[in-house]
């Protein structure tokens, strides 16, 4: 099962570049949602079977599968606009970053110790390199939407690293944390709303009243 | 049984504010209940309750301290509400009035929790009730504001969490039972394993760090503390920097268990160095007293962290000056408030000369100035007394010296902001135009209290109040 886990993670990471190089904000969002539902089979295969686990695999499919990404689907309607124009750094040298991103995050983990169970698996480096490319769509693109885009990658790798933990978490902290984060997209999509009405647009770099003179 | 009540009393008080359909009796909620809750806080800080039965929530001398500084400064920013909120009728303030409270009932989670996953959960949860309370105006102004807060608090509790998870990892690699009990993970610090104890620290410094505004991590700042109204900028300056403060002095009491001890309080007194830094550059020449005060709150809590760096007596010293930090910042925001009201303006070329037109809240403003920049005999000179002599006595002149300096430097440029505002010649009024009405002493009430306390404290330390200062510094300095 270990194999089929690591080739899922590695699908993730495949998933990332994808994120990185389209302009497409709905292309963009449907990929995001393809890695939630990916990672939300994981514990399924790494955990032996308990309805924790069940619940875990139920409420990520749902809400990173379907819920989150319907949100940001509207929200793209709404605002019509269909694609990132402009961002403040190229597809092409944001690729080349998430490469060099993804590298580090496979040195770094080298680096770190396992426990003996987890030994020889991704998890670690896929979380880390998946951390850093959202933080590199968040950095780099005008549109919220694409920084919220970027916050779902990073909270995915987020996830990524909590499976190996999941079995060691009380339940209640577990759930309390996912239900914070779906509020905080939640929260980001309401104030989207409100951005697209107040500027008719969805482009942050308009958000420029506030500086220091 | 009482934690519960101080948890369970606010979120009703939120759902009763929720029900109410009148705009304009709303208000009246939010002192009652935060007279409940100091009611309550009276009763547990005389009568401590034992830890839960799984150790998840404990009142400790720490969590004591930053309870009942963020319930004073609740409290006060409920009595004046009902009046800022009389001024506001045009607006509704259910969301208001229910975030508020329910922001209480975190921010008492956050207090008591010794569980770093239920204090993540936590302090996760302050942040998203603060969103709406930033966008309170409705405007594109703050609309802007509250989107940088919110993407860069949220970006940094996900890292904290991260370096939770990392935290809890590095016990399983060390072969201890996996926990998130604060308890047991400073008794097992030194056996964790030292390469993920290692990462974990630094994500959770970068992540509560950016929670608590330190720089680089600080641009949210000034624009939530410049757009949000007066009551919401001081609970954010002072009860949301107050948890997040806490949230590190969670991480310190673990970290000063390990081997990197030194290490850890190097890098917190680089960055609180860095944020006084930052904050005497920015500070200088601010056109907007309300962004001036949010650079103030980035100096606080470069002071706060550099004292925790310095470990000892300093620790003494962080904690007066976690609680002064808060009370002063009430007077600030509040008072800056009603000033912003009568002139339409945070913007120093339109206000000078408060003191004429709303002679209260100029004096006030004034006064928490004098305060907050460290003169006697308020009680931050106090705190930050110590903790500059005990950067001495510890031999760390340089920091000590940069302190002053920075000291000096944020005195200057604060004032050059605020005695043009407070005692400048008032502006022309047009023909006809009638002057805004005096402060009433029934809205100025909370800030004088609030002053009060500070000047009391800055003269006359009581007794429980040292004990537990101590208590809370022992406790923080791994038990010596």
């Amino acid at each position: 099962m270990d194999s089929l886990a690591d080739q899922l993670l590695v699908l993730s990471l495949l998933i990332n570049f994808i994120v990185l190089g389209t302009s497409r904000l709905g292309f963009a969002v449907r990929a995001v949602a393809i890695q939630g539902v990916v990672l939300g089979l994981l514990p399924a295969l790494i955990h032996p079977f308990s309805w924790h686990i069940v619940l875990i695999v139920i409420l990520m499919i749902c809400a990173k599968g379907v819920l989150i990404p319907w949100l940001i689907t509207n929200a793209i309607r709404k605002a019509e606009i269909k694609r990132e124009v402009e961002p403040f750094i190229g597809y092409i040298p944001t690729l080349v970053l998430g490469a060099i991103c993804t590298a580090l995050a496979f040195v770094f983990a080298k680096r770190l110790p396992m426990a003996a169970e987890h030994q020889g698996l991704l998890f670690v480096p896929a979380s880390i390199a998946t951390l850093m490319t959202g933080f590199l769509v968040l950095t780099t693109r005008r549109k919220a939407i694409s920084q919220v885009i970027g916050y779902l990658l990073m909270e995915n790798g987020i996830f990524i690293f909590g499976l190996l933990l999941a079995g060691a978490m009380p339940v209640m902290v577990e759930a309390g944390a996912v239900l914070d984060l779906l509020v905080a997209i939640f929260v980001m999509g309401i104030i989207m709303n409100h951005i697209s009405r107040e500027f008719s647009s969805l482009d942050t770099s308009r958000l420029t009243m506030l500086k220091e003179e | 049984m009482q934690l519960s009540l101080m948890l369970i009393m606010p979120a009703v008080g939120a759902l009763i504010a929720w029900i109410l359909p009148d705009n304009r009796r709303r208000p009246l909620v939010l002192p009652v209940f935060a007279v409940i809750h100091l009611l309550l806080l009276g009763w547990v800080l005389v009568d401590t309750p034992p830890p839960s039965p799984h150790g998840w929530f404990l009142l400790d001398p720490i969590g004591k301290l930053v309870l009942s500084s963020f319930s004073i400064l609740f409290a006060a920013c409920a009595w004046y509400s009902v009046n800022y909120l009389r001024y506001r009728e045009e607006r509704s303030n259910r969301i208001l009035c229910s975030a508020l409270l329910l922001c209480l009932s975190a921010m008492c989670l956050v207090s008591i929790s010794q569980n770093l996953g239920v204090l993540w959960v936590a302090l996760e949860t302050t942040s998203i009730l603060m969103a709406p309370l930033v966008y309170f105006n409705h405007n594109a102004r703050s609309l802007e504001a509250t989107w940088k807060y919110f993407l860069i608090c949220s970006v940094g509790i996900a890292v904290a969490l991260l370096g939770i998870f990392f935290l809890a990892y590095s016990t399983i690699v060390a072969r201890q039972d996996a926990t998130l009990l604060l308890s047991s993970l400073i008794d097992d610090a030194p056996r964790l394993n030292p390469q993920w104890r290692h990462t974990a620290f630094i994500f959770l410094l970068v992540g509560f760090g950016s929670k608590m505004g330190l720089a680089p991590m600080h641009t949210w700042k000034p624009d939530a503390y410049g757009e949000a109204p007066g009551i919401v900028g001081a609970l954010l300056a002072g009860g949301l920097v107050n948890c997040a403060f806490l949230s590190l002095m969670r991480v310190y009491q673990i970290a000063v268990a390990t081997q990197e001890a030194a290490t850890f309080q190097n890098a917190l007194i680089v960055m609180g160095l860095l944020s006084m830094a930052f904050a005497a550059v920015f500070m200088a020449r601010q056109n907007d007293f309300k962004r001036m005060l949010a650079y103030s709150s980035v100096e606080h809590v470069g002071i706060l962290t550099l004292a925790l760096g310095l470990g000892k007596g300093a620790l003494f010293g962080a904690l007066f000056h976690m609680v002064n930090n808060c009370l002063t910042k009430g007077v600030l925001f509040l008072s800056a408030g009603n000033i912003h009201r009568a002139f339409g303006s945070k913007n120093t070329a339109t206000v000078r000369g408060a003191i004429r037109w709303v002679p209260w809240s100029g004096a006030l403003f004034l006064t928490g100035f004098l305060a907050i920049t460290g003169s006697p005999p308020f009680a931050p000179f106090v705190s930050e007394f110590t903790i500059v002599s005990s950067a001495f006595t510890t031999g760390n002149y340089w920091a000590g010296s940069l302190f002053l300096v920075f000291l000096a430097v944020i005195f200057i440029g604060m004032a050059l902001t605020v005695l043009p505002v407070v005692l400048g010649a008032p502006p022309e009024l047009e023909a006809g135009a009638a002057r805004p009405p005096r402060d009433g002493l029934v809205a100025i009430m909370p800030l004088l209290l609030l002053m009060g306390i500070m000047l009391i404290l800055g003269i006359w330390l009581p007794p429980p109040l040292r004990e537990l200062l101590m208590a809370g510094a022992r406790l923080l300095g791994g038990g010596q």
